[in-house]
């Protein structure tokens, strides 16, 4: 299966989604990230891998500018959006976020019923002219993240009421719902079970057909199995990035292959 | 001499503290390990009991000698002055107390002096019973306490047990007193509907309140004990309190939460925060002082006829004082909504505003709907800014420029008037208890409201 990948990854690289250049991230005096250079391309899963603090998701989440809602931290370096910089003065990050979608670590429906938490990114943007359409932006974003079936009957229970597993596919069909061009995770199965984790998998290889996804994940078995690019960082600098199949076959660096084989980390 | 004796105990028990755990230690031999309890344990179960043997003693052999001697006292004026009034005795036998602590210098009274000088005799008496019965009893329980610890003793389970029941002995205490508080707002209240011929329906729905006027000989008339007026006023005061508290309250809450950089944070939430600190006296003559006069002339330029005391300046000035009760609250429970709900809001490109009031706001609703209630409990039983600026006539109106009255001031006019004391409580205990049910009732209703909310959010 990862052969498949592997082929329909290098068909679809043509297209650089992407471009992060020679970025640096501060928090207050720490220098959190430094030197980033890395091309992500479109229709792809790229995970960042690497151990607690190495800084994957400090530089996840430069990609949205979800950094600016923290007051220390502060971004230099250019980050290109097919071909734009995301951090010129002109871009409104608010809507920049409705471009790049974000899935969080812990699962945080908000305390509405299911069917406004996927609303909710619709709505804020207009991007419904009326009620069926919203409903059908709803429906086939809750099908898109596999979870209609399982919640078609009681949309308007309260989206915390679900079990964990759910409540994460709920806040992917919510992110995919605003229908971005690219999908940041953070972690996204590291708070559930092992089934919940499989189901979530699944839908990462699906999704990556309509969107760039960028998955960061403690599990190098994840990494391995969900996507097709992986970047390793290490102590806030990208330590190596390159096709999946060749980071945990035959790393080029020491540093990746201490990590992979349990090492470092 | 009983406030050595007191701190006496204390010094024994100390002792004793240390004697149990110096012969825990001692009887352990060098393996302490084998001791059932640490040694302090052991000490901490003879200080406990040396206290309490120790204070019991004293609570009762004190009341018990109070009472013997406030009986014989009382038999000697009797038998001495049999034709005296009651009190005409009492007086006699304070005077004699007095004589005898030297706060009274002299009487020319032989009765007044032989009870003085038999008081006298009687608390020295009193205070060597006193001490030999409570330093005895201490002594005795202390020795009784070293006896008992062996390795094996199980000094822990009783010490514990016994702190246990101090402290629930504690709660007991406030506890009863909320209890008795209730207990005599309820027999006072039954005593006046008693008096106005239980006419209950008199004092809720009447329309006429001047219940002093006219009583020489204490009954009280049904037709003039109609409460209406001034829960009418109450009401319109806490209302136009709550229009100013609330809007602000609450949006400098939002600010300072959500917007505010910390070191305008670091100021504005202690000046907030300053407002509840000031004495609500203070607030009172601000509103009778500055604000009413200010708001008569401003009505006076418009062409409106603004009382000098009304309800607008007393609501207003009330609100202010809420407003840091309603800001630091609703801050408290906006604060408390978890950041990754905020991150998934912004995460879909959502704006702040649009983040606050789609999420945080419903998810934080219950605390404020709790903060706002709460601030409504102190604005209806709030008295000193209602008494200085509010007025006194029972007027139903509802002009918020006119004098009104509330409960607070009646009942303060009630106390505090020249009326005989027993007259005038009935009507300030049916109020007070009133006034008690409501703030009771919607207490009752917030923690409704919170539940219900609640139970949708988590």
């Amino acid at each position: 299966m990862n052969e498949i990948r592997d082929v329909t990854a290098l068909k679809d690289t043509k297209k650089v989604k992407i471009s992060a250049q020679n970025v640096q991230v501060y928090y207050g005096d720490n220098h959190a990230i430094r030197d980033v250079n890395v091309d992500i391309d479109d229709k792809t899963v790229t995970a960042f891998i690497g151990p607690s603090g190495c800084g994957k998701s400090t530089f996840l989440r430069c990609l949205n500018r979800m950094n600016d809602t923290i007051d220390i931290c502060r971004v230099t370096g250019t980050i290109l959006m097919d071909g734009r910089d995301i951090y010129a003065p002109d871009v409104d990050p608010v809507l920049l976020r409705a471009r790049v979608g974000m899935v969080f670590q812990k699962p945080n429906p908000f305390p509405k019923s299911i069917f406004d938490n996927v609303a909710y990114g619709p709505r804020i943007h207009g991007l419904a002219a009326n009620k069926a359409e919203l409903e059908h932006i709803v429906e086939k974003s809750l099908k898109r993240a596999a979870l209609w079936d399982e919640v078609k009957d009681r949309l308007s229970a309260s989206g915390t009421g679900l079990s964990g597993g759910q409540q994460q596919r709920l806040c992917i069909a919510r992110a995919i719902a605003t229908s971005p061009e690219v999908l940041l995770m953070d972690e996204p199965a590291s708070a559930l079970d092992p089934i919940a984790t499989a189901q979530i998998e699944e839908l990462i290889d699906e999704l990556r057909s309509k969107f760039s996804v960028v998955i960061v994940t403690h599990s190098m078995q994840q990494a391995a199995r969900v996507s097709q690019k992986t970047a390793f960082f290490h102590l806030g600098s990208l330590v190596e990035y390159g096709e999946t199949g060749q980071i945990f076959t035959n790393p080029q660096d020491p540093r990746t292959e201490s990590y992979i084989t349990g090492r470092i980390g | 001499m009983i406030a050595i004796v007191f701190i006496t105990v204390l010094v024994l028990a100390s002792v004793a503290f240390l004697m149990g755990r110096r012969r825990a230690i001692v009887l352990a031999a060098g393996q302490p390990a084998k001791l059932h309890s640490r040694p302090n344990y052991h000490g901490m179960y003879c200080f406990l009991m040396v206290l309490l043997v120790g204070w019991g003693l004293l609570l009762v052999v004190g009341v018990g000698a109070e009472i013997a001697i406030d009986r014989m006292l009382e038999t000697q004026v009797s038998v001495a002055r049999p034709e005296a009034s009651s009190v005409e005795r009492q007086l006699i036998i304070s005077d004699a107390r007095a004589l005898a602590t030297g706060a009274l210098a002299s009487a020319d009274d032989s009765l007044r002096q032989s009870v003085s000088e038999r008081f006298a005799r009687f608390v020295m008496w009193r205070n060597w019973a006193i001490s030999l019965l409570v330093l005895g009893g201490a002594l005795v329980a202390a020795a009784l306490c070293l006896r008992r610890i062996s390795v094996s003793f199980r000094a822990r389970n009783r010490a514990e047990s016994m702190l246990r029941k101090m402290l629930a002995a504690m709660a007991l205490i406030a506890v009863l007193t909320t209890v008795g508080i209730v207990l005599s707002l309820v027999f006072e209240t039954f005593g006046f509907f008693r008096d106005i011929g239980w006419r209950v329906d008199k004092f809720l729905f009447g329309l006429n309140w001047s219940p002093l006027s006219g009583v020489m000989d204490g009954q009280l008339d049904p037709d003039r004990v109609g409460a209406v007026p001034l829960f009418a006023g109450t009401f319109l005061i806490t209302l136009i309190a709550m229009f100013v508290a609330v809007p602000v309250g609450l949006f400098a809450a939002i600010y300072l939460s959500d917007f505010a950089s910390s070191r305008a944070r670091a100021i504005v939430k202690p000046m907030l925060e300053l407002l509840a600190g000031i004495p609500t006296v203070v607030y009172g003559f601000f509103a009778a002082l500055t604000v009413a006069p200010a708001l008569r002339n401003t009505g006076e330029t418009l062409g409106l006829t603004v009382a000098s005391e009304s309800a607008l300046v007393a609501g207003v000035v009330m609100g202010i004082m809420i407003i840091p009760f309603i800001s630091s609250l609703s801050d408290d429970v906006i604060n408390a909504v978890p950041q990754a709900l905020r991150d998934g809001s912004y995460g879909l490109g959502a704006t702040r505003a649009e983040t606050i009031r789609q999420v945080v706001l419903p998810a934080a609703l219950p605390g404020i709907v709790s903060a706002v209630l709460l601030g409504m409990s102190r604005a209806i039983g709030e008295t000193m800014i209602v008494v200085m600026a509010a007025g006194q006539g029972p007027n139903l109106t509802a002009n918020p420029l006119a004098a009104v009255t509330t409960v607070t001031v009646q009942i303060v006019s009630l106390i505090t008037g020249d009326t005989e004391a027993s007259t005038a409580a009935g009507p300030a205990f049916a109020l007070g208890f009133t006034l008690f049910c409501i703030t009771l009732l919607m207490n009752v209703f917030a923690q409704k409201i919170v539940h219900r909310f609640r139970e949708a959010y988590d």
